[in-house]
């Protein structure tokens, strides 16, 4: 079941004229951000199938740079989003894709910064409901029925238990986990999926421990 | 993850062995997976409701989009109303108004309530405030009226697609059309049975329905696909609760619609390639909107 809440189908509020076309692509935008922690300084966006075709007519553009600046589906801002990340020195490209994706509401960004860099593909799959396919190559299988901890970590022993144990203290069960890295020793993404609301000081705690680089959560 | 419902057999079956509305059945099902409180959920929806009284409200007094696609025709279709000659009913024509005039204000950029998306958000709004004034619902019962469609919406949203770019907008207007049959019905005192003849009446009349917005806008031909979501509802709810039924049931009506979506062929879902968005009028309208690089993309 990819939609679980009866607000994923009256809802969101939000700007128009299109759920998946503006909504899920500032809250593809919005995720993105919560992932990289801060405010990108540049962007490339990468739109594929209607997307790619459609985006300027749907304002897809504006509302995945409106996510990018921090702003929820229903915020007004979004409108003037181009204006604002002028603003905030956030440079930005759209490359419209031919190729073909899974899903035809897919957008590739990456984002950086002076100290960092990111990539992130990201589905809009209706309705404005979204699942994140792709993180720095990692892919990312979240079924979306459940809420998920995302743990970006150093490939360094203990790190995992440490993270599971946390979870534990707070009473939180993990129903499905799933741990990956680009090389030995290097960076690792633990993919957790949890069958309680989770609170947002557990992530403040999981962020505060040893080899632990990024914590978000998505799809609650 | 527990479900109370899948699809529409275990709602109504449920609904009917529980003697419950299927509205309760979706605040008890939200309750169970997102453990949230009853009070909560309702207020949640509340909030929801008033955005969508206060597009309606935005969208009688006129609002124009940026493209000047569309815009103005709530107007014309409330004023019409008014004077008290329509031919097909003063309720139809005021469901079709406010459908009408949330699309237009979600076409303008403006604050909506996607149900299921924001290219069909007028149909559930447009008929509740339509059906409001001759049943007289309370409050609560308005709010209901949402859990209702989205109980329905549910079911499609899993079973089968509420996305225009994978379905076309048979998976869009035509869930939400469907959506608002069965909330019709409940509000008029139907049973969880005639809710289900409603939605199936209301689906099989809005099969094949292809997504193909001229110059990839939410407007053309999308708020006037709203204004006849809007018919569409209340004809099938009437339907319904005179006692017509639906020879194919309503699971299966959903399924056919599933597989309509995933045989179209892509130049019909929300490419702006195909359909009235590729006709001469179309392309021309494109072309004075974005300029001739965008259409020779298109």
């Amino acid at each position: 079941m990819k939609f679980k809440s009866v607000f994923d189908i009256i809802g969101p509020v939000m700007i128009g004229p299109s759920s998946s076309h503006t909504a899920g692509a500032a809250r593809i935008g919005l995720v993105t951000r919560e992932l990289f922690g801060r405010q990108p300084t540049w962007a490339k966006i990468y739109l594929y199938g209607s997307f790619a075709e459609t985006y300027k007519g749907h304002g897809t553009d504006i509302a995945i740079i409106g996510g990018l600046l921090g702003f929820d589906t229903f915020d007004e801002r979004i409108k003037t989003s181009f204006d604002l990340a002028k603003e905030a020195s956030l440079t930005f490209e759209f490359i419209p894709e031919s190729g073909h994706t899974e899903h035809p509401n897919t957008a590739r960004l990456v984002i950086g910064d002076d100290s960092s860099e990111m990539e992130l593909i990201g589905v809009s799959i209706g309705g404005g409901k979204i699942e994140i396919s792709e993180l720095n190559g990692f892919p990312l299988r979240l079924s979306g029925n459940h809420s998920a901890i995302l743990v970006v970590h150093d490939d360094k022993p203990g790190s995992i238990a440490k993270v599971a144990s946390c979870l534990a203290e707070q009473n939180i069960n993990i129903g499905h986990m799933e741990v990956s890295r680009k090389e030995q020793g290097q960076m690792a993404l633990m993919v957790i999926e949890v069958d309680e609301h989770i609170e947002e000081h557990v992530l403040q705690q999981i962020a505060l421990l040893p080899h632990i680089i990024q914590v978000t959560k998505i799809s609650d | 993850m527990k479900f109370l419902f899948r699809n529409v057999k275990e709602l109504v079956e449920l609904a009917t062995t529980e003697n419950k509305l299927i509205s309760e059945l979706m605040i008890e099902q939200e309750m169970l997976v997102t453990r949230r409180s009853r009070e909560d959920i309702m207020k949640q929806m509340d909030t929801n409701l008033t955005v969508m009284e206060q597009a309606v409200e935005k969208g009688l007094k006129g609002v124009h989009s940026t493209s000047g696609l569309t815009g103005g025709d709530a107007v014309l279709l409330h004023n019409y109303m008014k004077k008290g000659n329509t031919l097909s009913g003063a309720l139809l024509i005021d469901a079709v108004s406010k459908a009408v005039a949330t699309n237009e204000v979600n076409a303008a950029m403006g604050t909506i309530c996607a149900t299921p998306t924001a290219g069909s958000a007028g149909v559930v709004p447009g008929t509740l405030f339509a059906v409001q004034n001759q049943l007289n619902p309370t409050r609560e019962q308005m709010i209901r009226y949402l859990f209702t469609s989205g109980a329905f919406g549910f079911v499609v949203a899993n079973n089968a697609s509420i996305s225009g770019a994978a379905g076309g907008c048979q998976a869009e207007v035509g869930s939400a059309a469907a959506m608002a049959a069965a909330a019709i019905v409940e509000m008029s005192g139907g049973s969880p049975q005639q809710c289900s003849e409603a939605f199936a009446i209301s689906m099989k009349n809005m099969l094949g329905l292809v997504c193909d917005p001229v110059a990839g806008l939410v407007e053309v031909p999308c708020v006037k696909r709203n204004a006849m979501g809007a018919a569409n509802a209340l004809v099938s709810a009437d339907m319904a609760l005179a006692g017509v039924t639906s020879r194919i049931p309503c699971d299966e009506v959903i399924d056919a619609m599933f597989k309509i979506g995933q045989t179209m062929p892509s130049a019909l879902k929300e490419t702006a390639q195909g359909g009235l968005a590729a006709t001469p009028t179309g392309r021309a309208l494109a072309e004075r909107i974005f300029g001739a690089d965008f259409v020779k993309g298109v």
